[in-house]
């Protein structure tokens, strides 16, 4: 059941066979949310704007609130100038947001609607601000939109308003779970760092139960404080993918120097935060951050052995997956299936070479190994048919591939659909290392029990 | 009753979509404003034409169905619904020609031509559909001709579906997956008038064998002794789809997606229609009864009522059960199609819950004037629905189960409210006797819920 892939390699030209990756404007409505008191525009029919909230809704499980511009046919031939002012007007008369953030969608990117000459000409309320991105479905991928729509915050909002900078880091999270923008805010915390973040939907997409439903909930970054991001004293952008763009904007127009690193998955992109937030800001790392690494290493310790060898596929957002490799091999596992749905050097993302970056990690480590950017699911199943696997890692959609071969599966990445409560525990910073660790071994280990024959059969592991 | 002023926090061109049942606003409009556009700027709970299509093709277990368009459009409604399968699993897959900004400058023509190439030679399906995208009818690719050269060049059926986003709404979409599907069930060669109709023989339409479903139906059916010729789409395939012109009588259950259909069969074919519900123990025997009657057989009327009593018999202790604890709480519904809003309505009711308000995404003017004689005074009735209405005539209404589909739901438990899956997120049967027992097992375990004392707090 469920196997139609073969195994035989092919050659293939004609577009996507379940692809490992979805479209820009889902990306772009997920980093608005990031902002307090925003409402995500989407700038097109509505079947999309209706898809992206399901599935951010069936990922997160909180409401996710964003309006459309409802074009029709009429719009369509017409452009959606009209559709949008409307939009524009009853948006803020009806849900009274402080921002709006509007994105693009194919049909709107493709009819050319010129959406900066629209918001000029357009009534917006005093005290109210309208931004905008621009996120065609046919370029990139959810990963790309999240990275225009965090740059598109950068252009419209950060400004240096202070002679001498604030210190203070500006910390650019990228497409991750609010659990994760919540641990990274917490490390940084132990540093005694100052630091604003954006987009950050804790607090948003993870709210507490009340009893009302909260069209704005209290999470988000602040307006003043994005624009506040122009004085501080240097930037983090974490994951090159997600959120480079952003940070390298802001160098350029607020003079704030931008510095790309993995997003800290795993011990090594976790010491490396921390290492250059010690730097830049001559702090002592306190012993609460170096206890918690000390329990890492302890449990990798403790675990080190049936790590060892396994092979495993990992596959999903590029920034995720490259942390996640580099954290692979350093637990002794071969990585040897590495794909991201998302094209390498993507138009309008200025850095990341997905191939190459992963393909010197291999190399370095000595690992054989499969790389592919802009892939699908299709070959990553093909692939292992090929070189079989111990272990699988990635999205929900994994799951078909993971029944199929009888391999363990770990869901990691976006999107988690068929599973609850992931979103509230993170996998970054060294007790997200601790939770992939328990995640990883209760897989494998489940596995052995399943297949140990009754003489095989253990209580001590 | 509690009296509600429609003035408060709407639209003002929302405003005709909502009614109060015998309210004095009631009375003096006209009739409910519905299967218009929706107001540009509104949170809206709709899906598109393409959505609507997809879900009433995408049952069909052995075609290639083939995504013309950018990749967000097929990875939304990848295995979108669990619509069952006895054989083939092809269509569980997500076939996409993932255009690119080249595509759209210079045309996919080409592109979704390689596409359709690669797929055939690589899975053995005798049937494509070619689904297209809001991008795909911008640009205007030749849909149409480039499917008729594949399907000559590879001597199978490929089939366009002109499901582009912004031509309309959901109910759009439904009707190019019909129009779709009669162009495969028309006959290659021979006169409409030979077909031979196959005695005591129905095809089920508008079930999409969500958790079983349509199996479900099948077997009363079977045993009432009617021969379910072919389900549209549940758990189908090209060639029982092809043999569809021989049934003797068509019963429509969604009549949302499939009463089109059905009317089209009924000219062309000259196969008469029934409209009939399985949801809900009243619904599931009048509707065997009405299908036993229209056959005027005896022997099967005898073996529907037999049936109907031994289902009955088992299941009306349970709902009874149900009953007792459920009774005098209130229900809103929000749900996609006007069909399925009565029929909740009525079962319902079978569990002593009063609706307090019903809307839907697309119900038709008909519709809402039976959920209006079904409703009780005082029920809020809304078309096109957004989350801020809901959440006022909800909370104002005091229900206490919402059912809907996945994005009602976070906001149902937002509010302390009790929600059930009437859409896609379900795992369970909803149709038939055995469906309305896992109804009200449903409602039970949401409203009764422990949580709920922690939640209101």
């Amino acid at each position: 059941m469920l196997d139609s892939t073969p195994k035989e390699i092919i050659e293939r030209k004609g577009g996507m066979i379940n692809p490992a990756k979805t479209c820009q404007p889902i990306g772009a409505m997920y980093a608005a949310l990031g902002i307090h008191k925003c409402l995500p525009h989407s700038h097109g029919s509505q079947g999309c704007c209706s898809y992206h909230r399901m599935h951010l809704t069936r990922h997160f499980r909180d409401p996710v609130m964003a309006s459309t511009s409802s074009f029709t046919e009429g719009a369509s031939v017409f452009g959606g100038v009209a559709n949008l002012k409307t939009a524009i007007k009853n948006v803020f008369s009806i849900y009274n947001p402080d921002v709006m953030a509007v994105h693009t969608t194919c049909l709107s990117e493709t009819i050319g609607d010129d959406i900066p000459k629209i918001i000029k000409t357009s009534e917006v309320p005093e005290g109210k601000l309208v931004i905008h991105t621009n996120t065609p479905s046919y370029q990139g991928s959810h990963i790309t939109g999240f990275s225009n729509m965090t740059k598109s915050m950068v252009s419209y909002l950060c400004e240096v308003t202070k002679e001498v900078k604030e210190e203070r880091v500006n910390l650019i999270p990228g497409f991750i779970n609010p659990s994760d923008m919540r641990e990274i805010k917490r490390l940084t915390k132990l540093m005694g760092i100052d630091f604003i973040m954006f987009p950050d939907t804790s607090g948003v997409l993870d709210t507490p139960m009340t009893g009302e439903f909260i069209m704005y909930p209290a999470g988000g970054t602040k307006i003043e404080d994005i624009r506040e991001a122009g004085n501080s004293k240097v930037t983090l952008a974490l994951g090159s993918y997600a959120s480079s763009d952003a940070a390298n904007t802001l160098e350029r127009k607020c003079k704030v120097p931008a510095f790309t690193m993995k997003t800290p998955i795993g011990i090594k992109a976790t010491d490396e935060l921390i290492m250059m937030l010690r730097q830049k800001f001559t702090q002592e790392v306190p012993y609460e951050l170096e206890e918690e690494r000390g329990q890492l290493v302890d449990i990798m310790t403790d675990n080190h052995f049936q790590f060892h060898g396994k092979k495993v596929a990992v596959f999903g957002d590029p920034d995720i997956v490259v942390a996640m490799t580099e954290f692979l091999l350093d637990l002794g596992m071969l990585p040897v299936h590495v794909l991201t749905g998302t094209p390498g050097m993507t138009i309008g993302v200025s850095v990341g070479n997905f191939e190459a970056e992963i393909k010197a990690m291999l190399d370095e480590a000595g690992v054989k190994g499969r790389v592919k950017a802009a892939g699908d699911l299709f070959e990553l199943h093909q692939w292992i048919k090929n070189e079989p696997v111990d272990l699988l890692i990635g999205n929900t959609y994994g799951k078909y591939i993971a029944r199929a071969e009888d391999l363990p599966f770990v869901r990691v990445g976006f999107p988690v659909l068929d599973r609850s409560v992931h979103s509230y525990f993170p996998i970054v910073g060294y007790k997200g290392a601790m939770r992939l660790l328990e995640m990883i071994t209760n897989a494998l280990l489940e596995r052995q029990d399943r297949d140990a024959s009754d003489e095989d059969f253990e209580l001590v592991m | 009753m509690q009296a509600i002023k429609l003035t408060d926090a709407l639209i003002e061109e929302r405003k005709n979509s909502i009614t109060v049942k015998g309210s004095v606003e009631a009375k003096q409009k006209q009739s409910l404003t519905c299967d218009a556009e929706s107001v540009a700027g509104c949170v809206s709970q709709r899906a598109c034409v393409y959505c609507g299509a997809r879900v009433v093709l995408n049952p069909v277990t052995d075609a290639i169905h083939l995504v013309h368009g950018p990749i967000g459009c097929s990875s939304y409604t990848w295995d979108i619904r669990g619509s069952l399968s006895s054989a083939a699993d092809l269509y569980r897959n997500s076939f996409c020609t993932d255009l690119k900004e080249h595509d759209i400058i210079f045309g996919g023509e080409k592109k979704l031509a390689f596409a359709i190439d690669e797929l055939v030679r690589k899975y053995d399906s005798r049937l494509v559909f070619v689904y297209s995208t809001c991008v795909v009818g911008v640009i205007g690719d030749d849909l149409e001709a480039v499917c008729k050269a594949a399907a000559e060049k590879h001597n199978i059926e490929v089939i366009p579906v002109q499901s582009s986003g912004f031509i309309g709404n959901k109910s759009a979409g439904y009707r190019a997956a019909c129009d779709s599907l009669l162009r495969l069930i028309e006959p290659n060669s021979g006169d409409v008038k030979d077909i031979v109709k196959i005695p005591d023989s129905i095809n089920y339409l508008g079930d999409f064998n969500l958790a079983g479903e349509v199996w479900i139906i099948k077997s009363y059916l079977e045993q009432i002794g009617v021969k379910v010729n072919v389900a549209f789409t549940g758990d189908s395939h090209c060639d029982a789809l092809k043999k569809a012109p021989a049934a003797a009588l068509n019963i429509v259950q969604c009549a949302g997606s499939m009463r089109y259909l059905a009317q089209k069969m009924e000219e062309i074919y000259d196969i008469p229609c029934l409209n009939i519900s399985f949801i809900g123990l009243q619904d599931t025997a009048d509707s065997l009864r009405k299908i036993a009657d229209w056959f005027s057989n005896e022997a099967m009327l005898k073996r529907a009522e037999k049936l109907i009593e031994k289902k009955t018999a088992e299941v009306k202790p349970l709902l009874r059960n149900y009953r007792k604890k459920l009774e005098g709480k209130k229900a809103a519904i929000f749900v996609g199609g006007g069909f399925k809003a009565v029929s909740l309505i009525k079962q319902f009711k079978e569990i002593g819950i009063d609706v307090v308000m019903v809307g839907t995404q697309t119900g038709s003017q008909e519709e809402y004037e039976t959920i209006n004689d079904l409703a009780d005074e005082g029920t809020v009735i809304l078309d096109d629905a957004n989350p801020s209405e809901l959440e006022k005539f909800m909370t104002e209404k005091g229900a206490d189960l919402l059912v809907g589909g996945v994005k009602e739901r976070p906001l149902a438990y937002k509010l302390g409210m009790a929600f059930i899956d009437h859409n896609h997120d379900r795992k369970h049967p909803l149709s038939g006797f055995v469906g309305a027992v896992n109804f009200a097992k449903e409602v039970y375990s949401t409203v009764c819920s422990p949580v709920w004392k922690y939640a209101k707090d």
